[in-house]
């Protein structure tokens, strides 16, 4: 992890959506999180592949390329720790357990807002 | 006219729109998003919904006027436009496009047609709406004002 209690939280945000890419950064830089994007989990694993900057990252579930779940299964088996957030629009029971079970942290529905993005900032950066 | 008059009509309009469910909290959110930093971040954002929208639904109506009809390829389409709609609070088009999922899950043609025809009419709503929005907005600019603070719902 490359942040302590005097650095600011550095995260990534995985999402083929421009749209949704823009209102993530936007939430991340307004809660005081520098935010980094890539267009899919090929991106970002090969972003992490060079370099782990971040504190967390923020998966999307369908994307061109490679999908959320490949990405968080191949980060983890590279040995990346950082926190994943799991992030889709289907908000199942089935799509929470297939997140997790790939190596997710936590899973949050889509859209994501002020108020869920604050509170998982809370619950796994305390400081 | 008076920036206040403008401002009044302005909570108005976006409380009807939010009433019709055309708009849902989720607009609002993108509002509260909006500061100096980025001005025009609510307008950016639902541009690019705009412009990737109408993509979508000239691949949609090609998609459908194929003889045999591809349901995956209609419902990843449906599901990104679901994303987006549900991203900048486009309630009404979001709702259109759970029931066009539907009609894709179940293979059923006739009621994709529908679906379609509703997305159409649902889309050129809410595009209409907010540039009359943002026309406003612009008004009470020049007029010396400032666009009106919403309250999210609890």
């Amino acid at each position: 992890m490359s942040s302590n209690s005097n650095t600011k939280l550095i995260a990534l945000v995985v999402d083929d959506n421009k749209i949704m890419r823009n209102i993530e950064v936007k939430l991340l830089t307004k809660l005081g999180v520098e935010a980094c994007e890539v267009y899919n989990g090929k991106e970002a694993v090969d972003l992490l592949r060079d370099e782990n900057e971040f504190d967390l990252i923020l998966m999307d579930l369908n994307m061109p390329v490679m999908n959320g779940l490949e990405a968080t299964r191949l980060l983890r088996e590279m040995g990346v720790t950082t926190r994943i957030i799991g992030l889709s629009s289907q908000a199942s029971e089935y799509v929470r357990e297939v997140f997790m079970e790939a190596g997710v942290d936590d899973f949050v529905e889509k859209p994501l807002s002020h108020t869920k993005l604050a509170s998982i900032l809370t619950k796994y950066f305390k400081n | 006219m008076d920036f206040k008059q403008l401002q009044i009509g302005w909570v108005k309009y976006m409380n009807k729109l939010v009433e019709d469910g055309i708009l849902d909290e989720q607009y609002k959110q993108l509002q509260q998003l909006q500061d100096e930093s980025t001005p025009n971040f609510v307008l950016e954002v639902v541009s690019l919904f705009f412009d990737d929208s109408q993509k979508i639904i000239y691949e949609l109506e090609r998609a459908l006027a194929q003889p045999i009809v591809d349901y995956k390829i209609i419902d990843a389409y449906v599901h990104q436009l679901k994303g987006s709609s549900s991203s900048v609070g486009a309630g009404k088009v979001k709702e259109v496009c759970v029931k066009f999922r539907e009609s894709c899950e179940n293979q059923n043609k006739e009621g994709c047609v529908f679906a379609m025809q509703n997305l159409n009419h649902e889309f050129s709503r809410v595009k209409h709406n907010l540039q009359y929005l943002f026309e406003l907005e612009q008004q009470i600019l020049a007029a010396g004002g400032s666009i009106p603070t919403i309250m999210l719902s609890q």
